[in-house]
């Protein structure tokens, strides 16, 4: 009895032994991502984009479109989350040795990624080394730039490019009293037509912005002409250092906390959290990236327009182009890839390059055409012309020509930069700090990350 | 004969033990190693640029003014999660004790918010407080108190003070209830009968019996309220507003996950260890002294 019993756990304790030996070694013979080479079969691709719906449908209806168009490559997309956690998905999973093909990484990650050398594949490169054709001169200035190295190499793939533009209730405006084809232009104007409207209660809220260090500090400072940062934003060096507690970004921090004692404007939350009081109609007046249009067409009860970001108009200068946000596509490498795959990535970087799907996603979204032969096409469409206002993100990225300051950012650890903002100006929201506090505080809490980057990346 | 109760067998309890140890050290032992021996390095987030760094990390994270606030909000926070739930807990355990009617109903209900996963307790309070779109929240800013969670800090800190010692109250409450359906009723009776109040059966034969479960449950409390109340913080509020609900394990996954910086959070990792090994074990030196057993 002893031995039969003896004889049962020697087993069991073999078989789970073998279990533990056969999936310690991490990622081998386990991993998805490891491409099943079946003669006649696909060459498939991992794509992790970070695009909620109905944006990230739409997309990854064009992914959908590429592998319908021919029969050699699969790209496989999946929605990892939000913008920052398909970031932290993405570098989780090259430490383990899993990483995606191709990732969508948000415009302020850019620094983050163009560090990591042997992590990424620039793009310049891969189209070089699969053999397809590739012109970066297709691309808008304003893009280009921002996604290449100082030489003018393109390292990653620009896809959705935003920029913020305001939003508008018409219906409100009217209810006001206000003219619904006369949106404001300056800040002294919108915070007027803010405060009619709650005179008037034409709706519970006056005014208010999604992701709100990107409209009111980044693109505020591009509007504006004035630097963000030292050494052109970062992109002439990691030993930038901010410059966000100038006179004129107080100023504009104690405009905005002016607002909220009056109760003209409503702090909507971080990130896209203040995406949500617009279409419901609880808020008229929204800053938000041209992309929120998508949303505002199928969720809107009321009628609604587009206009150009307000400015400061005692300010020299302004206003200015402001600058891009959105995403691009980046390119990872991992040990175990293979030059078909690359080839796969490359064809479909050219697919969605093309005129008719840069066209078709401008059209269903609120992004930007980001190629000339797009924007071409659009104009050529009619479709400008036939929806009033959806040209506004694109005029107003193009409006001036780019200087020193209007060029983009490249800092490093700007989510975390971004969230440093975000916590002092809801304390100043809050009325535990001043206007100068907050910007002199949130200004050398993000030195400090700025230096902590420059420490781990710098050659 | 009597039956010998030695085992003779010298291989067997190692061969029943190592299933057991097996997953201890994969899941325990191997990245507490890992995380130490990334307090000692500064790392780019891809880690393909590595420096050996000694201590740096280690004088970085305490000189942080951030470090220290997480600190007091951690002492805070735990204080207020370890008595809340320890003390709801006992007190529905001797109410729901008594010989009333639908006794059961109550000690059935009251355990199933321990089955609740920290996150969706979390979601819950959640649309219950929130300042837009919950029932409650809502009705506190109609009638007139200015209830915003999202932006005010003391406020922030008190829900999740609520959501998380709402969780752990079924916990305190079973083994509340376990330890004292195991005191004796004669002792219960002779205390009556020599003329003791209601009160001073409590606290001087009832409460003294329970310090074994007493002191187990304050070793474990000690333990959820620095760790397992991740997952309530992270859906309630994300640290915010202003980091007023970061507590210190909060800050390593912020640190770590989001800001990329390994070599600091695992720092905090190791201080958070040797903090709760710390405590824990000067619980079983002081405490234990004092537990009837």
């Amino acid at each position: 009895m002893n031995r039969v019993l003896m004889g049962i756990i020697l087993v069991l304790a073999l078989v789970s032994g073998a279990t533990f030996a056969g999936s310690l070694p991490a990622g081998a013979g386990f991993s998805p991502t490891l491409v099943a080479q079946v003669p006649g079969g696909r060459v498939t691709v991992d794509f992790w984009y970070g695009l909620t719906r109905p944006l990230g449908d739409i997309l990854e209806g064009i992914a959908f479109d590429f592998n319908n168009s021919q029969t050699k490559y699969r790209v496989n997309p999946a929605f990892k989350g939000a913008y920052p956690e398909t970031m932290q998905a993405a570098i989780a999973a090259f430490r383990a040795g899993n990483a995606p093909h191709i990732v969508q990484m948000f415009e302020v990650g850019t620094a983050t990624m163009m560090a990591a050398q042997g992590a990424i594949k620039p793009v310049y490169q891969l189209f070089k080394e699969a053999g397809v054709s590739f012109d970066p001169s297709i691309y808008l200035p304003a893009v280009r730039g921002y996604y290449s190295s100082p030489d003018g190499k393109m390292i990653s793939m620009p896809f959705n490019s935003s920029t913020p533009i305001t939003f508008y209730n018409k219906d409100a405006f009217r209810r006001a009293g206000l003219d619904p084809e006369k949106p404001p232009q300056t800040w002294a104007e919108l915070r007027a037509a803010a405060t009619r409207i709650r005179q008037t209660n034409a709706a519970p809220c006056g005014f208010t912005m999604a992701w709100p260090t990107w409209t009111n500090l980044e693109n505020f400072s591009a509007i504006h002409d004035v630097p963000l940062a030292t050494k052109m934003n970062g992109f002439e060096g990691m030993d930038t250092e901010m410059q966000t507690n100038s006179p004129l970004h107080v100023r504009h921090l104690q405009t905005l906390m002016d607002m909220h004692r009056e109760g003209t404007f409503k702090y909507g939350g971080r990130d896209s959290a203040g995406d949500a009081l617009f279409p419901s109609g609880e808020c008229a007046i929204i800053h938000g990236s041209s992309g929120l249009r998508a949303r505002v067409i199928r969720e809107a009860k009321f009628s609604w327009g587009v206009t150009y970001l307000p400015y400061h108009d005692d300010v020299k200068g302004a206003p200015k182009n402001s600058i891009i946000g959105g995403a691009s596509f980046w390119v990872m490498t991992s040990p175990r890839r293979t030059a078909d795959e690359y080839k796969a990535v490359a064809e479909f970087f050219k697919f969605i390059s093309q005129p008719e799907i840069v066209a078709k996603w401008h059209m269903e979204t609120g992004f930007v055409p980001i190629t000339f032969p797009g924007m071409t096409l659009v104009q050529a469409l009619g479709y400008w012309q036939a929806n009033p206002g959806a040209d506004i993100p694109f005029k107003q990225l193009t409006r001036s020509r780019p200087t020193r300051n209007t060029m983009g950012l490249r800092l490093g650890n700007m989510p975390e930069i971004r969230v440093i903002f975000y916590e002092e100006w809801e304390k100043a929201f809050q009325g535990t700090q001043t206007a100068k506090q907050a910007m002199d505080a949130a200004t050398r809490r993000s030195n400090e990350v700025l230096r902590r980057f420059e420490r781990a990346n710098a050659p | 004969m009597t039956k010998r109760s030695i085992f003779n067998n010298k291989v067997l309890p190692y061969v029943l033990l190592a299933p057991q140890l097996a997953i201890t050290i994969v899941f325990f032992f191997w990245p507490a190693g890992q995380a130490v021996a990334q307090s000692l390095l500064r790392q780019n987030p891809f880690g393909t640029r590595t420096a050996f760094v000694w201590f740096e990390n280690f004088v970085h994270v305490l000189s942080d003014d951030a470090y220290l606030q997480a600190v007091g909000n951690t002492i805070l926070f735990s204080g207020a999660v370890i008595l809340l739930a320890m003390g709801s807990g006992l007190l529905l355990a001797v109410t729901a004790d008594k010989p009333i009617r639908g006794a059961g109903v109550y000690k059935t209900l009251l355990i199933w918010p321990y089955a609740v996963a920290p996150a969706v307790a979390a979601s819950l309070w959640l649309f219950i407080f929130h300042p837009t779109i919950g029932i409650l929240g809502r009705t506190l800013n109609q009638v007139g108190i200015h209830w915003d969670y999202t932006l005010n800090g003391t406020q922030a800190l008190l829900l999740v003070i609520l959501a998380a010692a709402w969780k752990q109250v079924s916990y305190n409450f079973i083994f509340f209830l376990a330890g004292l359906q195991s005191i004796p009723r004669s002792v219960l009776e002779a205390a009556s009968v020599d003329g003791a109040t209601p009160r001073q059966r409590f606290w001087k034969v009832i409460f003294p019996l329970l310090s074994p479960t007493t002191f187990f449950l304050i070793v474990v409390n000690v333990i959820f309220a620095f760790f397992d109340t991740f997952g309530v913080i992270h859906s309630l509020t994300r640290g915010g507003p202003a980091k007023a609900t970061e507590t210190l394990i909060y800050k390593v996954y912020v640190d770590g996950v989001v800001n990329l910086d390994l070599g600091g959070s695992s720092a905090q990792s190791v201080i958070l260890l040797l903090v709760v090994i710390t405590l824990t074990a000067m619980q079983f030196r002081y405490i234990e002294r004092r537990v009837h057993y």
